[in-house]
Formats: C-alpha cells, structure tokens, sequence
C-alpha cells in the first residue's frame, strides 16, 4: 500500500509496513467523516428511534457512518489493537440494533446511551474483570427523589449544554478529562504520563468536573 | 434516610469512565444503589462521555465494514450474556439490608456467609471479586458489634467502606446506612460502631491496613483486615 500515493502522509512516527491495513480504508484513502449534526440533518436520537420503531436499515447505516468511525477511535485510544476494534465496533453496532427499542429518548441522549455500550464492551474486551451495577428494578434500590424529575431539561437542550460546557473548559482540564475517559488508566498513570504531581492531575479534574455540573444545572 | 456521605466526584468519573477495577466498581455500584443522587451525577458523567466521544478525531473504519455490518444485522440475536450468581430476590423478607450488585456477590442470607473471626466483636468475610488488574484489591464484609471499636490504624493503601446496616463514627462524623467513606495513607482512625446494633460495612482495601495503637503494632502481622 502507497499511502502518499494517496495524497496522505502516514501517520508521523510511523512506518507504512508496520501500519496495521485496517486503520485505513481499502482504498488508501482516508474516508470522509461526517460530523455528527451533518448527513440529512436527523440527529442521532432521532435515528435511533427510527432504527428501534421500524428497524430502519438507511437509519442505521447513517448512524454508523457518524458513531462507527469514533467508536473505532475510542476503543483505539484505550489500547485495544486496530484488528480487534474493528470487530468490537461491529458488536457495539450490532448491540445498538437488537436494542435499540431499550433507548428512551426522554430519559437520555443518543451518543449517552452509545457511550454506554462501548464503554461496557471495552472493558469486557480488556479485562476478565466484570462491571458491577446496580439494578433499577431491585426492590432494595432507594428510588430516585421526586425533585429529581423537576430538574429534567429536555435532551436537546442538555446535549447543547454539555457542549458548550466543554468547549468551555480550559484546554489543560479538558485535555485531562479526555484522557480519564478514553484511556482506561488510572489517575496515578495519567499522573506520570504528564509529568504532573498526582495531586494537580486531581485537582484539575475536580474544577473541571465541578465546573461542568454548574454548568449543567443552568445555573 | 439518604446518604450524607458520597464518593468522591473523581471516583465517580472514573467508574462512570470505565476505569474502575471490578471491587472498587462493586462498593461504587452499591453506593449508587442507595443514593438517588450520585446515580444522577453518574447519569451526567456518561453524557459528557457520550459528548466527548462525538467530539472524538475520528479513525477510518474499513470501507467494507457497512455492508458487513448489515449483513449481520439479520442474524439470531445472540443470547445476552447471563449474570452468573445474581439471584431474584425471593421476598422482602429475606432481602435484608444488601442492595444488588453486591447481593449477586453474596447471596441474599448473611447468616449462610463463611464468617472469621478477627478480635473480640469483629467479623469478616471475603468476597470473590475478579482478578483481571483488580491485583491485591480486596473487598470484604465486616461485621462489628454494637459499640465496638476497630484498632487505631492507618492504611498503606485506600480503603472504601460502605455502610450497609446499623452504623458507626469516626471522629465527629457519623456513619449510616448507605454512607461511604474514603480513607488513604493520611487517614489515622479508630472507627467505633453504634451502640443500638450491629454495624455490617462492605470494604474495599488495596493494601493491608497498618495498626498503629500501642499494643497493636505488635499484632500488625498477624491482624489483617
Ligand atoms: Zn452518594
């Protein structure tokens, strides 16, 4: 494979023979990603909600032109290697089709509900460890206060929200909020990877973290 | 009642991340059972990942991934994965004061638990969490009679303990049903449990615990928590 034949440079520090095939497109191209709000202008909850009510194949197929991709890059940046993302994006992909009429849009986003899998899938792909939840019909389960569903704000305008909150962090909080959630190390790793003392690491992720809460409640 | 004392925000993140060990999961998760309002600070963490991971720098996928993709679209849908040792509760009754996930780990009757005996008035049981990068993460049930006092001792690693039935203080705080409290290396307690009752606490410990009373640095070999 000829990767400047194709008009693109690898990827710095990399050699193409060791570049693993599946990182690129068959065709050497890097495929155009659509971003998330382009493509016929139905947002992900509404194509989920077309994919779980009428099991809408174009729904899906456009759902997986938008998450497929960052999925892939997600799964990527925990360490899981190129060949096995590939196929762990195929069952994140599946597990939204078969339960897609499990996804209530009132109750939460689309990209929430995705994260969710994958995060799930990852970490049963990474570890022989389980992940321990609690279970919304146990009858031992303190039900959720009645205030709580006051403050619920229509998705839409949380998803806009949240954005704008992220947008708004300063880079070093941002840039450590990313690495908390895409590379499966603890704070201590992250700590060492950055050169900071652990204690910054955790105090930049508790303003960032407090900060986004504030911004959430609307306040 | 609803819990006064939470996990940290951090913690929370990290097991709304995914980075969380199994144990540590398991004391979180059962935390979250109990209180309404870090399960809503969990919800909101998962949508900033949902909001960070389409905010993600995309990674090609192969071009023939789509069609591979509908072409399995219409295959049987495959068995969920069973919960191996969750069990339905069978009634109210004997459903106690042990909230799921961990009655899954435990099962629904205390007295049927392996209890050891550690000194007068404290028991403990080990519970099988996973091994994968949990390491020497253990997470037990301690069992603490009414009024008794837990040895001086600070702890070489963290400890989480989340307070299941009945209650203890530790300084000028108090403890109860669904509290969680986060010790590490600066924490040098003595917790004492309630007098009207047994105290039972889910631990999470990643190290033993060091004792520091007088009398019992010298037991510190042979007492593990
Ligand atoms: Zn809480």
């Amino acid at each position: 494979m000829n990767f400047t034949a194709a008009g693109r440079e690898p990827p710095a520090g990399l050699i193409a023979g060791l570049v693993p095939s599946s990182v690129f497109a068959s065709n050497g191209k890097m495929p155009d990603v659509p971003s998330p709000a382009a493509l016929d202008g139905r947002s992900s909850d509404e194509l989920l909600v077309a994919i779980a009510r009428d099991r809408d194949k174009d729904a899906f197929g456009l759902l997986f032109g938008r998450m497929g991709p960052r999925l892939k890059a997600y799964l990527l940046r925990s360490g899981i290697a190129p060949s096995q993302a590939d196929e762990l994006v195929q069952e994140v992909m599946l597990m939204v089709w078969h339960r897609a009429d499990t996804f209530d849009p009132a109750r939460a986003m689309a990209s929430t509900w995705i994260f969710t899998i994958a995060r799930n899938k990852r970490i049963d792909a990474a570890r022989r460890d389980r992940r321990p939840e609690f279970d919304p019909e146990d009858p031992a389960l303190v039900p959720d206060q009645p205030a709580a569903a006051d403050r619920s704000i229509e998705q839409a305008e949380a998803s806009a929200r949240l954005r704008d909150a992220i947008a708004k962090l300063p880079a070093e909080q941002a840039d450590l909020l990313r690495l908390a959630y895409f590379e499966d190390q603890p704070h201590s790793a992250i700590a060492r990877h950055k050169g900071l003392p652990l204690g910054t690491v955790k105090s930049r992720l508790r303003l960032a973290l407090e900060r986004l809460r504030r911004e959430l409640a609307g306040s | 009642m609803l819990p006064v004392h939470h996990p940290s925000l951090e913690l929370l993140l990290d097991y709304a991340a995914g980075s969380t060990g199994e144990a540590a999961g398991l004391a979180l998760a059962t935390h979250l059972a109990l209180c309404p309002e870090c399960r809503e600070v969990v919800a909101q963490f998962e949508s900033l990942g949902g909001a960070l991971l389409e905010a993600i720098e995309p990674a090609a996928v192969p071009s023939e991934a789509l069609d591979n993709l509908l072409a399995r679209l219409d295959e049987p849908v495959p068995v969920p994965v069973p919960v191996p040792d969750r069990r339905s509760p069978a009634d109210d009754a004997t459903l106690g004061p042990v909230p799921q996930p961990l009655r899954g780990y435990i099962g629904q009757d205390l007295e049927t638990i392996r209890w050891k005996r550690v000194m007068r008035g404290v028991e403990q049981a080990d519970i099988a969490v996973g091994r994968g990068r949990t390491g020497n993460v253990r997470a037990r049930l301690l069992r603490i009679g009414p009024g008794v006092r837990v040895p001086r001792h600070t702890h070489a690693g963290t400890e989480m303990t989340l307070v299941l039935a009945g209650g203890f203080s530790d300084g000028d705080k108090q403890y109860q049903r669904g509290d969680f409290s986060f010790c590490d290396r600066e924490t040098d307690h003595s917790p004492v449990a309630d007098d009207d009752g047994e105290c039972l606490c889910l631990t999470v410990i990643d190290a033993p615990l060091r004792l520091t009373g007088p009398l019992m640095r010298l037991l510190n070999p042979f007492i593990r928590f």
